[in-house]
């Protein structure tokens, strides 16, 4: 009876006041990384489909906020099956090498409420950039939805080499944008 | 003898015809050869000139049409009655290809994700959902559309100069940019 009443309390504890500095969990049903590049001048939407994040997250406390992310670039879609095939290609992603990429936020600071700025240093085909992604978050139940978008230079990435650096045919802007759901933050 | 020196299409007209000729044949070799090429910027390149190029072939038709309605082409050079209603037709079959091979090509590319932006800074809307199946079915119709029209080219050119070289009723007369001197 004494144990059922500490899980219990334990599960209310988890479910309800997640404590402070607990991990977040993201749910990936629900979370969405989304990227558009231009070529010619039209919009071509892709989407990563598998990918994963590490959130240590106290909306009171943004400085002592750690956020993982790590995207498996293999699972990148994009338009049609001619430039998936294309994607993987040393040019593009080389994903045989560079399977993954990453981001791992060195500072975050609220810009309002609700509102943080996450700078840290993006990682994609072993190339290293610092970032600074605007994040606006949103509670409903359990449930807290951080969404934003951002803008990488894909030359800075080597995203597109070879005969594909003309940015007249590829833009060199990509617009990043992202939705994830995480179940574990404190009320903002 | 000759009916056609005073029979002549309007030089609106015949420069219509002319241009969307050349638009049509040139669109229609690329798209051959695009199709089959692998990925590279010179695909991605030849792909959006020939929706651009096919999306002016669909608003100078419009205006072409407009142009046709509004103006009586000459009357037609003696012939038996069968071929003109082959030729008339042919005319209706062209025009309705016009615009046909362009739109399928639109809806394809809607449908395939990638939307048409004209001349690279004039978005089209998408009036088809974005579905691989779709596009696979408005891909095949593309196609055989463009074909078709290329069957009816081919005709409506057999069928001109068949009468310009071997009736002799100077039919070609009535298209040709420059009109003839009476001496010739």
């Amino acid at each position: 009876m004494k144990t059922y009443f500490a899980i219990s309390t334990l599960a209310l504890a988890a479910g309800f006041a997640a404590p402070a500095c607990a991990q977040q969990k993201l749910v990936p049903a629900q979370s969405e990384i989304a990227f558009t590049s231009k070529q010619m001048g039209v919009p071509v939407d892709g989407k990563f489909k598998k990918f994963d994040a590490q959130v240590a997250f106290d909306p009171k406390k943004p400085d002592a906020a750690k956020i993982a992310f790590s995207i498996d670039i293999g699972s990148a879609t994009l338009g049609s099956p001619e430039t998936e095939a294309e994607l993987v290609k040393p040019d593009w992603f080389n994903t045989k090498l560079f399977p993954q990429a990453t981001f791992q936020s060195s500072a975050v600071k609220a810009t309002g409420p609700g509102k943080f700025d996450v700078a840290g240093k993006l990682v994609i085909k072993g190339a290293t950039h610092d970032v600074v992604v605007p994040v606006a978050l949103a509670q409903a139940g359990a449930n807290t939805t951080a969404s934003g978008a951002f803008v990488i230079k894909r030359l800075d990435f080597k995203i597109g080499d070879g005969d594909w650096k003309d940015t007249s045919m590829v833009a060199n802007d990509v617009q990043v944008k992202f939705k994830l759901t995480l179940t574990g933050v404190s009320a903002l | 003898m000759n009916a056609s020196l005073n029979n002549r299409y309007t030089p609106v007209a015949i420069a219509f015809h002319w241009l969307l000729a050349v638009a049509i044949v040139c669109s229609f070799c690329v798209g051959l050869y695009m199709s089959d090429l692998s990925m590279s910027p010179t695909r991605l390149k030849l792909f959006n000139w020939h929706k651009w190029a096919g999306m002016t072939i669909f608003a100078l038709s419009a205006l072409r049409l407009l142009w046709r309605l509004t103006h009586r082409p000459p009357a037609d050079v003696p012939m038996p009655a069968w071929q003109q209603r082959a030729a008339h037709a042919a005319h209706v079959a062209l025009y309705a290809l016009f615009f046909a091979v362009p739109l399928a090509g639109w809806a394809y590319s809607s449908s395939a994700g990638f939307p048409v932006v004209v001349y690279g800074v004039l978005p089209l809307p998408d009036f088809v959902p974005v579905d691989k199946g779709l596009a696979e079915i408005l891909k095949t119709l593309h196609h055989w559309l463009a074909f078709t029209l290329a069957l009816v080219v081919v005709a409506h050119v057999g069928a001109a100069l068949k009468h310009h070289f071997l009736d002799r009723d100077g039919l070609l007369l009535r298209m040709w940019p420059r009109k003839p001197s009476l001496t010739s």
